[in-house]
Protein backbone atom coordinates (compact mmCIF):
# COMPACT_ATOMS: atom_id res chain seq x y z
CA UNK A 1 0.00 0.00 0.00
CA UNK A 2 2.93 2.26 0.84
CA UNK A 3 4.18 2.20 -2.77
CA UNK A 4 0.70 3.15 -4.28
CA UNK A 5 0.54 6.72 -2.91
CA UNK A 6 4.10 7.68 -4.36
CA UNK A 7 3.19 6.98 -7.84
CA UNK A 8 0.14 8.82 -7.60
CA UNK A 9 2.20 11.93 -6.29
CA UNK A 10 4.24 11.47 -9.68
CA UNK A 11 1.44 10.59 -11.91
CA UNK A 12 -0.25 14.25 -10.10
CA UNK A 13 3.42 16.02 -10.72
CA UNK A 14 3.67 15.10 -14.46
CA UNK A 15 -0.07 16.30 -14.84
CA UNK A 16 0.80 19.58 -13.16
CA UNK A 17 4.19 19.87 -15.53
CA UNK A 18 2.22 18.94 -18.71
CA UNK A 19 -1.08 20.71 -17.44
CA UNK A 20 1.02 24.21 -17.05
CA UNK A 21 2.70 23.66 -20.83
CA UNK A 22 -0.20 23.51 -22.32
CA UNK A 23 -1.75 26.01 -20.41
CA UNK A 24 1.11 28.44 -22.44
CA UNK A 25 -0.62 27.41 -26.12
CA UNK A 26 -4.27 28.32 -27.24
CA UNK A 27 -5.01 24.87 -29.13
CA UNK A 28 -4.55 22.89 -25.89
CA UNK A 29 -5.13 24.98 -22.86
CA UNK A 30 -8.08 23.90 -21.82
CA UNK A 31 -7.07 20.35 -22.11
CA UNK A 32 -4.13 21.40 -19.60
CA UNK A 33 -6.62 23.00 -17.08
CA UNK A 34 -8.21 19.80 -17.26
CA UNK A 35 -5.23 17.62 -17.14
CA UNK A 36 -3.89 19.46 -13.59
CA UNK A 37 -7.39 19.35 -12.57
CA UNK A 38 -7.38 15.63 -12.76
CA UNK A 39 -3.84 15.36 -11.45
CA UNK A 40 -5.07 17.11 -8.16
CA UNK A 41 -8.44 14.92 -7.87
CA UNK A 42 -6.40 11.95 -7.84
CA UNK A 43 -3.72 13.37 -5.14
CA UNK A 44 -6.07 14.72 -3.00
CA UNK A 45 -8.42 11.24 -3.04
CA UNK A 46 -4.94 9.08 -2.80
CA UNK A 47 -3.57 11.38 0.45
CA UNK A 48 -7.19 10.64 2.18
CA UNK A 49 -7.07 6.66 1.45
CA UNK A 50 -3.74 6.12 1.73
CA UNK A 51 -1.43 8.31 3.46
CA UNK A 52 0.33 6.78 6.84
CA UNK A 53 1.27 8.56 9.57
CA UNK A 54 4.83 8.05 11.28
CA UNK A 55 3.20 5.06 12.92
CA UNK A 56 1.52 3.52 10.44
CA UNK A 57 -1.53 4.32 10.94
CA UNK A 58 -4.07 5.66 8.40
CA UNK A 59 -5.37 10.05 8.84
CA UNK A 60 -7.70 10.47 11.80
CA UNK A 61 -10.73 12.19 11.60
CA UNK A 62 -11.68 11.25 8.03
CA UNK A 63 -15.26 12.16 8.46
CA UNK A 64 -14.49 15.65 9.18
CA UNK A 65 -12.13 16.18 6.44
CA UNK A 66 -14.27 14.58 3.58
CA UNK A 67 -16.94 17.68 5.28
CA UNK A 68 -14.02 20.60 4.88
CA UNK A 69 -13.93 19.09 1.28
CA UNK A 70 -17.38 19.07 0.22
CA UNK A 71 -17.97 22.51 1.97
CA UNK A 72 -14.77 24.21 0.25
CA UNK A 73 -15.38 22.58 -2.95
CA UNK A 74 -19.21 23.72 -2.69
CA UNK A 75 -18.77 27.22 -1.94
CA UNK A 76 -15.85 27.54 -4.42
CA UNK A 77 -17.27 25.77 -7.02
CA UNK A 78 -20.43 28.10 -6.78
CA UNK A 79 -18.64 31.38 -6.10
CA UNK A 80 -16.11 30.43 -9.57
CA UNK A 81 -19.47 29.84 -11.80
CA UNK A 82 -21.13 32.74 -10.44
CA UNK A 83 -18.96 35.20 -10.82
CA UNK A 84 -19.01 37.69 -13.82
CA UNK A 85 -16.43 37.51 -16.39
CA UNK A 86 -15.99 41.32 -16.02
CA UNK A 87 -14.50 40.56 -11.98
CA UNK A 88 -12.09 37.87 -13.11
CA UNK A 89 -8.87 39.35 -11.57
CA UNK A 90 -10.18 39.73 -8.18
CA UNK A 91 -11.75 35.95 -8.09
CA UNK A 92 -8.19 35.03 -8.59
CA UNK A 93 -6.84 36.95 -6.56
CA UNK A 94 -9.43 35.85 -3.92
CA UNK A 95 -8.62 32.26 -4.47
CA UNK A 96 -4.97 32.75 -4.56
CA UNK A 97 -5.16 34.43 -0.31
CA UNK A 98 -7.02 31.59 0.16
CA UNK A 99 -4.45 29.34 -0.46
CA UNK A 100 -1.74 31.60 1.49
CA UNK A 101 -4.61 31.57 4.38
CA UNK A 102 -4.08 27.44 4.39
CA UNK A 103 -0.33 26.79 3.99
CA UNK A 104 -0.19 29.69 7.09
CA UNK A 105 -2.82 27.57 9.42
CA UNK A 106 -1.03 24.50 8.49
CA UNK A 107 2.31 26.06 10.03
CA UNK A 108 0.09 27.12 12.66
CA UNK A 109 -0.81 23.79 13.41
CA UNK A 110 2.16 22.07 13.30
CA UNK A 111 4.26 24.59 15.06
CA UNK A 112 0.90 23.99 17.98
CA UNK A 113 1.54 20.35 17.84
CA UNK A 114 5.42 20.33 17.93
CA UNK A 115 5.27 23.02 21.16
CA UNK A 116 2.38 20.65 22.65
CA UNK A 117 4.83 18.07 22.66
CA UNK A 118 7.71 20.22 24.27
CA UNK A 119 5.70 22.10 26.87
CA UNK A 120 4.77 18.22 28.04
CA UNK A 121 8.51 17.86 28.68
CA UNK A 122 10.13 16.20 25.56
CA UNK A 123 12.18 18.84 24.54
CA UNK A 124 13.77 16.87 22.03
CA UNK A 125 11.04 15.92 20.25
CA UNK A 126 12.85 14.60 17.03
CA UNK A 127 11.30 16.90 14.28
CA UNK A 128 12.35 19.89 15.86
CA UNK A 129 15.49 20.47 13.77
CA UNK A 130 16.16 23.86 11.89
CA UNK A 131 15.25 22.43 9.17
CA UNK A 132 11.14 21.67 10.11
CA UNK A 133 11.34 24.78 11.80
CA UNK A 134 12.45 26.56 8.97
CA UNK A 135 9.64 25.01 7.11
CA UNK A 136 7.09 25.99 9.90
CA UNK A 137 8.41 29.43 9.76
CA UNK A 138 8.64 29.66 5.69
CA UNK A 139 5.12 28.61 5.22
CA UNK A 140 3.53 30.53 8.05
CA UNK A 141 5.18 33.67 6.49
CA UNK A 142 4.73 33.45 3.22
CA UNK A 143 1.33 32.23 3.59
CA UNK A 144 0.46 35.34 5.36
CA UNK A 145 1.81 37.96 3.52
CA UNK A 146 0.26 36.44 0.79
CA UNK A 147 -3.43 36.29 2.29
CA UNK A 148 -3.42 39.59 3.49
CA UNK A 149 -1.87 41.12 0.18
CA UNK A 150 -4.63 39.00 -2.25
CA UNK A 151 -7.52 40.17 0.22
CA UNK A 152 -6.03 43.76 -0.35
CA UNK A 153 -5.72 43.63 -3.98
CA UNK A 154 -9.19 42.12 -4.41
CA UNK A 155 -10.57 45.07 -2.10
CA UNK A 156 -8.40 47.43 -4.70
CA UNK A 157 -10.01 45.59 -7.63
CA UNK A 158 -13.38 46.01 -6.18
CA UNK A 159 -12.53 49.60 -5.98
CA UNK A 160 -13.50 49.47 -2.30
CA UNK A 161 -10.01 50.18 -1.09
CA UNK A 162 -7.80 53.29 -2.05
CA UNK A 163 -4.45 54.14 -2.89
CA UNK A 164 -2.63 54.94 0.51
CA UNK A 165 0.57 56.28 0.55
CA UNK A 166 2.85 57.87 3.11
CA UNK A 167 6.25 59.89 2.62
CA UNK A 168 9.21 57.64 3.84
CA UNK A 169 6.52 54.15 3.37
CA UNK A 170 9.15 51.91 1.16
CA UNK A 171 11.74 52.18 4.44
CA UNK A 172 8.65 51.73 6.80
CA UNK A 173 8.04 48.67 4.47
CA UNK A 174 11.85 47.78 4.19
CA UNK A 175 11.92 47.96 8.12
CA UNK A 176 8.92 45.14 8.97
CA UNK A 177 10.15 43.14 6.24
CA UNK A 178 13.56 43.23 8.73
CA UNK A 179 12.09 42.69 11.32
CA UNK A 180 10.28 39.48 9.89
CA UNK A 181 13.81 38.09 8.97
CA UNK A 182 14.84 38.67 12.40
CA UNK A 183 12.52 36.85 14.50
CA UNK A 184 11.72 34.26 11.95
CA UNK A 185 15.67 33.87 12.02
CA UNK A 186 15.27 34.01 16.05
CA UNK A 187 12.54 31.35 15.74
CA UNK A 188 14.35 28.93 13.06
CA UNK A 189 17.70 29.02 15.69
CA UNK A 190 16.10 28.21 18.73
CA UNK A 191 16.40 31.53 20.39
CA UNK A 192 12.84 32.59 20.70
CA UNK A 193 9.75 30.10 20.96
CA UNK A 194 6.62 29.31 22.27
CA UNK A 195 2.90 29.43 20.27
CA UNK A 196 3.07 33.76 20.94
CA UNK A 197 6.30 33.97 19.32
CA UNK A 198 4.62 32.06 16.13
CA UNK A 199 1.77 34.80 16.15
CA UNK A 200 3.80 37.07 17.05
CA UNK A 201 5.55 36.86 13.18
CA UNK A 202 2.66 35.26 12.14
CA UNK A 203 0.62 38.82 12.74
CA UNK A 204 3.56 41.35 11.31
CA UNK A 205 3.88 39.07 8.29
CA UNK A 206 0.00 39.55 8.06
CA UNK A 207 0.61 43.58 8.43
CA UNK A 208 3.31 43.49 5.73
CA UNK A 209 0.61 41.77 2.99
CA UNK A 210 -1.34 44.81 3.35
CA UNK A 211 1.71 47.65 3.64
CA UNK A 212 2.95 45.73 0.78
CA UNK A 213 0.02 46.03 -1.66
CA UNK A 214 -1.38 49.16 -0.47
CA UNK A 215 0.68 51.83 -2.19
CA UNK A 216 0.65 49.97 -5.80
CA UNK A 217 -1.54 51.89 -8.30
CA UNK A 218 -4.73 49.90 -9.09
CA UNK A 219 -3.14 49.89 -12.76
CA UNK A 220 -0.60 47.54 -11.53
CA UNK A 221 -2.37 45.44 -9.03
CA UNK A 222 -2.30 42.14 -12.06
CA UNK A 223 1.46 42.47 -11.85
CA UNK A 224 0.76 42.05 -7.39
CA UNK A 225 -1.47 39.60 -8.05
CA UNK A 226 0.82 37.51 -10.12
CA UNK A 227 3.71 38.03 -7.77
CA UNK A 228 1.44 36.89 -4.79
CA UNK A 229 0.55 33.67 -6.87
CA UNK A 230 4.01 33.01 -6.96
CA UNK A 231 4.31 33.43 -2.88
CA UNK A 232 1.43 31.36 -2.65
CA UNK A 233 3.48 28.51 -4.72
CA UNK A 234 6.47 29.05 -2.62
CA UNK A 235 4.62 29.09 0.73
CA UNK A 236 2.69 25.35 -0.55
CA UNK A 237 6.21 23.85 -1.09
CA UNK A 238 7.37 25.02 2.49
CA UNK A 239 4.44 22.80 2.91
CA UNK A 240 6.13 20.43 0.89
CA UNK A 241 9.38 20.29 3.16
CA UNK A 242 7.77 19.53 5.97
CA UNK A 243 6.29 16.42 5.10
CA UNK A 244 8.73 15.65 2.23
CA UNK A 245 5.67 15.66 0.31
CA UNK A 246 6.73 15.61 -3.49
CA UNK A 247 3.26 16.60 -5.20
CA UNK A 248 3.19 19.70 -2.76
CA UNK A 249 6.86 20.52 -3.31
CA UNK A 250 6.62 20.26 -7.27
CA UNK A 251 3.37 22.20 -7.79
CA UNK A 252 4.56 24.55 -5.59
CA UNK A 253 8.23 25.40 -6.87
CA UNK A 254 6.75 25.24 -10.48
CA UNK A 255 3.77 27.76 -10.14
CA UNK A 256 6.64 29.73 -7.96
CA UNK A 257 8.92 30.27 -10.79
CA UNK A 258 6.76 30.32 -13.43
CA UNK A 259 4.59 32.78 -11.58
CA UNK A 260 7.61 34.66 -11.44
CA UNK A 261 8.09 34.74 -14.71
CA UNK A 262 5.04 35.70 -15.82
CA UNK A 263 4.93 38.92 -13.56
CA UNK A 264 8.19 40.14 -15.09
CA UNK A 265 6.63 39.23 -19.02
CA UNK A 266 3.40 41.22 -17.40
CA UNK A 267 5.97 44.32 -16.50
CA UNK A 268 7.49 43.84 -19.54
CA UNK A 269 4.75 44.41 -21.63
CA UNK A 270 3.78 47.55 -19.63
CA UNK A 271 7.76 48.25 -20.13
CA UNK A 272 8.74 48.42 -16.79
CA UNK A 273 10.54 46.90 -14.50
CA UNK A 274 9.39 44.91 -11.64
CA UNK A 275 11.16 46.63 -9.25
CA UNK A 276 9.58 50.17 -10.52
CA UNK A 277 5.82 48.45 -10.50
CA UNK A 278 7.06 47.28 -6.44
CA UNK A 279 8.15 50.60 -5.42
CA UNK A 280 5.14 52.29 -7.36
CA UNK A 281 5.73 55.40 -9.97
CA UNK A 282 2.05 55.67 -10.49
CA UNK A 283 0.83 58.70 -8.97
CA UNK A 284 4.07 59.42 -7.39
CA UNK A 285 4.93 62.48 -9.89
CA UNK A 286 2.89 65.47 -9.88
CA UNK A 287 0.78 65.09 -13.37
CA UNK A 288 -2.15 68.15 -14.38
CA UNK A 289 -5.55 67.30 -12.44
CA UNK A 290 -8.07 65.76 -14.09
CA UNK A 291 -9.85 68.78 -15.78
CA UNK A 292 -7.54 71.68 -14.97
CA UNK A 293 -7.23 72.30 -18.31
CA UNK A 294 -3.49 72.10 -18.55
CA UNK A 295 -3.62 71.27 -22.00
CA UNK A 296 -4.23 73.60 -25.48
CA UNK A 297 -7.40 73.24 -27.01
CA UNK A 298 -10.84 72.11 -25.81
CA UNK A 299 -13.13 69.25 -25.53
CA UNK A 300 -15.61 68.97 -28.04
CA UNK A 301 -18.80 66.62 -26.95
CA UNK A 302 -20.44 64.78 -29.98
CA UNK A 303 -24.14 63.53 -29.93
CA UNK A 304 -24.86 59.70 -30.74
CA UNK A 305 -26.77 60.99 -33.91
CA UNK A 306 -23.52 62.47 -35.07
CA UNK A 307 -21.27 59.77 -33.81
CA UNK A 308 -23.29 57.13 -35.79
CA UNK A 309 -23.16 59.16 -39.04
CA UNK A 310 -19.83 59.29 -38.88
CA UNK A 311 -19.43 55.67 -38.31
CA UNK A 312 -22.07 54.38 -40.43
CA UNK A 313 -20.13 55.84 -43.55
CA UNK A 314 -16.82 55.72 -42.46
CA UNK A 315 -14.50 52.09 -44.00
CA UNK A 316 -12.40 51.13 -41.28
CA UNK A 317 -13.66 51.48 -37.89
CA UNK A 318 -11.26 50.23 -34.84
CA UNK A 319 -12.68 49.63 -31.66
CA UNK A 320 -10.86 49.76 -28.63
CA UNK A 321 -12.05 48.36 -25.58
CA UNK A 322 -11.01 49.02 -21.96
CA UNK A 323 -11.96 48.74 -18.23
CA UNK A 324 -15.07 51.17 -19.20
CA UNK A 325 -16.37 48.20 -21.66
CA UNK A 326 -16.04 45.44 -18.45
CA UNK A 327 -17.95 48.01 -15.86
CA UNK A 328 -20.71 48.47 -18.14
CA UNK A 329 -21.02 45.00 -19.10
CA UNK A 330 -21.29 46.36 -22.59
CA UNK A 331 -19.19 43.49 -24.56
CA UNK A 332 -22.83 42.17 -25.83
CA UNK A 333 -24.00 45.80 -27.30
CA UNK A 334 -20.15 46.03 -28.57
CA UNK A 335 -20.50 42.86 -30.69
CA UNK A 336 -24.04 43.82 -32.12
CA UNK A 337 -22.43 47.79 -33.02
CA UNK A 338 -19.97 45.84 -34.68
CA UNK A 339 -22.45 43.49 -36.31
CA UNK A 340 -24.41 46.37 -37.74
CA UNK A 341 -21.84 48.28 -39.20
CA UNK A 342 -20.22 45.06 -40.86
CA UNK A 343 -23.68 44.78 -42.39
CA UNK A 344 -22.67 48.19 -43.82
CA UNK A 345 -19.73 46.67 -45.24
CA UNK A 346 -17.59 49.00 -42.92
CA UNK A 347 -14.23 47.00 -41.84
CA UNK A 348 -14.78 47.08 -38.15
CA UNK A 349 -10.92 45.37 -35.80
CA UNK A 350 -10.44 45.65 -32.21
CA UNK A 351 -7.65 46.78 -31.24
CA UNK A 352 -6.27 45.43 -27.79
CA UNK A 353 -3.62 46.82 -25.61
CA UNK A 354 -1.65 44.15 -23.61
CA UNK A 355 -2.81 45.58 -20.50
CA UNK A 356 -5.61 46.94 -21.50
CA UNK A 357 -8.71 46.53 -18.45
CA UNK A 358 -7.45 44.75 -14.64
CA UNK A 359 -5.30 42.06 -16.29
CA UNK A 360 -3.44 40.76 -19.42
CA UNK A 361 -5.54 39.17 -22.06
CA UNK A 362 -8.98 40.34 -19.75
CA UNK A 363 -10.53 42.26 -22.77
CA UNK A 364 -10.14 38.83 -24.80
CA UNK A 365 -11.73 37.17 -22.04
CA UNK A 366 -14.73 39.66 -22.30
CA UNK A 367 -14.87 40.08 -25.93
CA UNK A 368 -14.71 36.16 -26.34
CA UNK A 369 -17.65 35.72 -24.09
CA UNK A 370 -19.59 38.17 -26.65
CA UNK A 371 -18.71 35.86 -29.56
CA UNK A 372 -16.64 38.39 -31.30
CA UNK A 373 -14.30 35.89 -33.72
CA UNK A 374 -10.66 36.03 -32.58
CA UNK A 375 -8.93 36.96 -35.81
CA UNK A 376 -10.75 40.70 -35.44
CA UNK A 377 -8.68 41.45 -32.06
CA UNK A 378 -5.35 42.60 -33.19
CA UNK A 379 -2.68 43.15 -31.08
CA UNK A 380 -1.03 46.05 -30.49
CA UNK A 381 2.23 45.89 -32.39
CA UNK A 382 0.41 45.23 -35.56
CA UNK A 383 -2.68 47.40 -35.42
CA UNK A 384 -0.49 50.44 -34.27
CA UNK A 385 0.27 51.05 -38.38
CA UNK A 386 -2.87 50.67 -39.34
CA UNK A 387 -4.44 53.60 -37.68
CA UNK A 388 -3.49 56.33 -40.27
CA UNK A 389 -5.87 54.56 -42.70
CA UNK A 390 -8.70 53.71 -40.08
CA UNK A 391 -11.68 56.42 -40.55
CA UNK A 392 -13.20 56.12 -36.98
CA UNK A 393 -11.83 55.09 -33.59
CA UNK A 394 -14.03 54.25 -31.10
CA UNK A 395 -12.20 54.40 -27.63
CA UNK A 396 -14.81 52.36 -25.38
CA UNK A 397 -13.72 53.22 -21.36
CA UNK A 398 -10.08 53.23 -22.05
CA UNK A 399 -8.11 56.10 -21.12
CA UNK A 400 -4.20 55.27 -20.00
CA UNK A 401 -3.29 52.81 -23.31
CA UNK A 402 -4.54 55.74 -25.19
CA UNK A 403 -2.58 58.78 -23.70
CA UNK A 404 -0.46 60.14 -26.15
CA UNK A 405 1.61 61.54 -22.93
CA UNK A 406 3.17 58.11 -22.70
CA UNK A 407 5.06 59.21 -25.65
CA UNK A 408 5.94 62.30 -25.74
CA UNK A 409 5.60 63.61 -21.47
CA UNK A 410 8.99 62.64 -20.08
CA UNK A 411 7.49 63.70 -16.98
CA UNK A 412 4.31 61.64 -16.97
CA UNK A 413 3.92 58.56 -14.43
CA UNK A 414 3.13 56.45 -17.66
CA UNK A 415 6.08 57.75 -20.11
CA UNK A 416 7.57 54.75 -21.81
CA UNK A 417 4.79 52.55 -21.82
CA UNK A 418 3.63 51.23 -25.57
CA UNK A 419 0.20 53.15 -26.49
CA UNK A 420 -2.15 52.47 -29.16
CA UNK A 421 -1.30 54.86 -31.50
CA UNK A 422 -5.29 56.24 -32.38
CA UNK A 423 -4.24 59.83 -32.15
CA UNK A 424 -3.30 58.76 -35.96
CA UNK A 425 -6.88 58.00 -36.92
CA UNK A 426 -8.91 60.36 -39.00
CA UNK A 427 -11.61 60.53 -36.38
CA UNK A 428 -11.58 59.50 -32.61
CA UNK A 429 -14.71 59.45 -30.48
CA UNK A 430 -14.07 58.41 -26.84
CA UNK A 431 -17.13 56.95 -24.86
CA UNK A 432 -16.47 58.20 -21.31
CA UNK A 433 -18.55 58.50 -18.22
CA UNK A 434 -17.38 61.83 -17.09
CA UNK A 435 -13.25 63.11 -17.58
CA UNK A 436 -12.21 61.82 -14.64
CA UNK A 437 -8.76 60.38 -15.06
CA UNK A 438 -8.11 56.65 -15.70
CA UNK A 439 -6.75 54.69 -13.46
CA UNK A 440 -3.52 56.27 -13.23
CA UNK A 441 -5.06 59.22 -12.33
CA UNK A 442 -3.71 61.60 -15.05
CA UNK A 443 -4.67 63.81 -17.18
CA UNK A 444 -5.17 62.32 -21.06
CA UNK A 445 -4.05 65.01 -24.02
CA UNK A 446 -5.65 63.16 -26.29
CA UNK A 447 -9.23 64.48 -25.52
CA UNK A 448 -7.98 67.84 -26.23
CA UNK A 449 -7.15 67.18 -29.72
CA UNK A 450 -8.65 68.24 -32.81
CA UNK A 451 -9.84 65.36 -34.25
CA UNK A 452 -11.27 64.22 -30.99
CA UNK A 453 -14.93 64.09 -29.75
CA UNK A 454 -16.25 62.73 -26.60
CA UNK A 455 -19.53 61.22 -25.91
CA UNK A 456 -20.27 60.92 -22.55
CA UNK A 457 -22.32 58.74 -20.77
CA UNK A 458 -22.36 54.75 -19.44
CA UNK A 459 -21.27 53.08 -22.25
CA UNK A 460 -23.76 50.02 -22.79
CA UNK A 461 -26.61 53.10 -23.00
CA UNK A 462 -24.10 54.80 -25.59
CA UNK A 463 -23.07 51.97 -27.38
CA UNK A 464 -27.00 51.04 -27.87
CA UNK A 465 -27.61 54.54 -28.84
CA UNK A 466 -25.02 54.07 -31.46
CA UNK A 467 -26.93 51.33 -32.94
CA UNK A 468 -29.99 52.92 -33.29
CA UNK A 469 -28.61 55.75 -34.78
CA UNK A 470 -26.46 53.44 -37.91
CA UNK A 471 -29.43 51.15 -38.08
CA UNK A 472 -31.27 54.55 -38.97
CA UNK A 473 -28.98 55.57 -41.60
CA UNK B 1 22.52 17.91 5.61
CA UNK B 2 20.77 14.74 5.27
CA UNK B 3 20.04 13.14 2.23
CA UNK B 4 16.94 13.31 2.26
CA UNK B 5 16.87 17.51 2.37
CA UNK B 6 19.41 17.59 -0.33
CA UNK B 7 17.57 15.62 -2.54
CA UNK B 8 14.47 17.94 -2.06
CA UNK B 9 16.63 20.99 -2.49
CA UNK B 10 17.91 19.08 -6.02
CA UNK B 11 14.34 19.00 -6.94
CA UNK B 12 13.71 22.69 -6.12
CA UNK B 13 16.83 24.00 -8.49
CA UNK B 14 15.14 21.99 -11.48
CA UNK B 15 11.59 22.78 -10.73
CA UNK B 16 12.86 26.27 -10.90
CA UNK B 17 14.60 25.71 -14.19
CA UNK B 18 11.29 23.98 -15.14
CA UNK B 19 8.96 26.52 -14.52
CA UNK B 20 10.45 29.42 -16.70
CA UNK B 21 10.98 26.92 -19.29
CA UNK B 22 7.11 26.42 -19.66
CA UNK B 23 5.86 30.07 -19.51
CA UNK B 24 8.97 30.89 -21.80
CA UNK B 25 6.96 31.72 -24.85
CA UNK B 26 3.32 32.09 -23.52
CA UNK B 27 1.15 34.43 -25.94
CA UNK B 28 -0.12 37.95 -23.95
CA UNK B 29 -3.57 36.49 -24.44
CA UNK B 30 -3.10 33.68 -22.56
CA UNK B 31 -1.65 35.44 -19.51
CA UNK B 32 -4.81 35.48 -17.29
CA UNK B 33 -5.88 32.61 -17.66
CA UNK B 34 -2.34 30.93 -16.91
CA UNK B 35 -2.16 33.04 -14.30
CA UNK B 36 -5.41 31.62 -13.04
CA UNK B 37 -4.26 28.01 -13.89
CA UNK B 38 -1.33 28.24 -11.95
CA UNK B 39 -3.32 29.61 -9.13
CA UNK B 40 -5.04 26.66 -8.78
CA UNK B 41 -2.09 24.22 -8.95
CA UNK B 42 -0.40 25.96 -6.34
CA UNK B 43 -4.02 24.61 -3.90
CA UNK B 44 -1.84 21.64 -4.21
CA UNK B 45 -0.96 22.74 -0.59
CA UNK B 46 -4.79 21.22 0.61
CA UNK B 47 -2.99 17.78 0.84
CA UNK B 48 -0.62 19.20 3.94
CA UNK B 49 -3.66 20.50 5.54
CA UNK B 50 -5.63 17.05 4.76
CA UNK B 51 -2.52 15.60 6.70
CA UNK B 52 -2.40 17.81 9.31
CA UNK B 53 -6.06 17.61 9.81
CA UNK B 54 -5.78 13.67 9.82
CA UNK B 55 -3.37 13.88 12.84
CA UNK B 56 -5.01 16.93 14.57
CA UNK B 57 -4.19 16.08 18.49
CA UNK B 58 -6.41 19.06 20.14
CA UNK B 59 -10.03 20.07 19.38
CA UNK B 60 -7.90 23.59 18.32
CA UNK B 61 -5.97 21.79 15.98
CA UNK B 62 -8.98 20.11 14.45
CA UNK B 63 -11.06 23.45 14.15
CA UNK B 64 -8.04 25.51 12.24
CA UNK B 65 -7.32 22.14 10.01
CA UNK B 66 -11.08 21.74 9.24
CA UNK B 67 -10.81 25.98 8.44
CA UNK B 68 -7.05 24.79 6.22
CA UNK B 69 -9.27 21.74 4.05
CA UNK B 70 -12.01 24.53 3.72
CA UNK B 71 -9.87 27.00 2.10
CA UNK B 72 -7.06 25.16 0.72
CA UNK B 73 -10.40 23.28 -1.34
CA UNK B 74 -11.66 26.83 -2.30
CA UNK B 75 -8.23 27.55 -3.81
CA UNK B 76 -8.28 24.21 -5.98
CA UNK B 77 -11.93 23.74 -7.11
CA UNK B 78 -12.10 27.69 -7.64
CA UNK B 79 -9.03 28.11 -9.75
CA UNK B 80 -9.98 25.32 -11.53
CA UNK B 81 -13.30 26.10 -12.57
CA UNK B 82 -12.47 30.02 -13.27
CA UNK B 83 -9.90 29.07 -15.48
CA UNK B 84 -12.24 26.12 -17.42
CA UNK B 85 -14.62 29.12 -17.91
CA UNK B 86 -12.45 31.73 -19.15
CA UNK B 87 -10.40 28.80 -21.27
CA UNK B 88 -14.50 27.60 -22.59
CA UNK B 89 -14.58 31.29 -24.17
CA UNK B 90 -11.67 31.03 -25.95
CA UNK B 91 -12.60 27.74 -27.69
CA UNK B 92 -15.95 29.10 -28.83
CA UNK B 93 -14.59 30.64 -31.82
CA UNK B 94 -13.44 27.81 -33.16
Amino acid sequence: MSDVLPVIYLLASISFILGLKMLGSPATARKGNLYAAAGMFVAIIGTITLYRTADGSPLHNLPLIITALIVGTTIGWMMAVRVQMTSMPEMVSFFNGMGGACAALISVIEYMHLHSHVAAGEADHPSATVGYLFAVVGGLVIGSVSFSGSIIAFGKLKEKIKDFRFSGQHFVNIFVMLVIVATSAMIIMGYWGGMQALLVVGAIALIYGVMFVLPIGGADMPVVISLLNSFTGVAAAFGGFLYGNMVMLIGGILVGSAGTLLTIVMCKAMNRSLLNVLLGSFGATAAPAAGSGAFPGTVRGITAGDAGVLLAYAKQVVIVPGYGLAVAQAQHVCHQLEHELEGRGVDVKYAIHPVAGRMPGHMNVLLAEADVPYEQLVEMEEINPEFERTDVVLVIGANDVVNPAAKTDPSSPIYGMPILDVENARQVIVLKRSMKSGYAGIENELFYRPNTTMLFGDAKASITALIAEVKAQ
Amino acid sequence: MDAETLQMIYLVVLMVFLGIELIGHVPSVLHTPLMSGANAIHGVVVIGSIIVMGQAESTLALILGFLAVILGTLNVVGGFVVTNRMLEMFKKRS
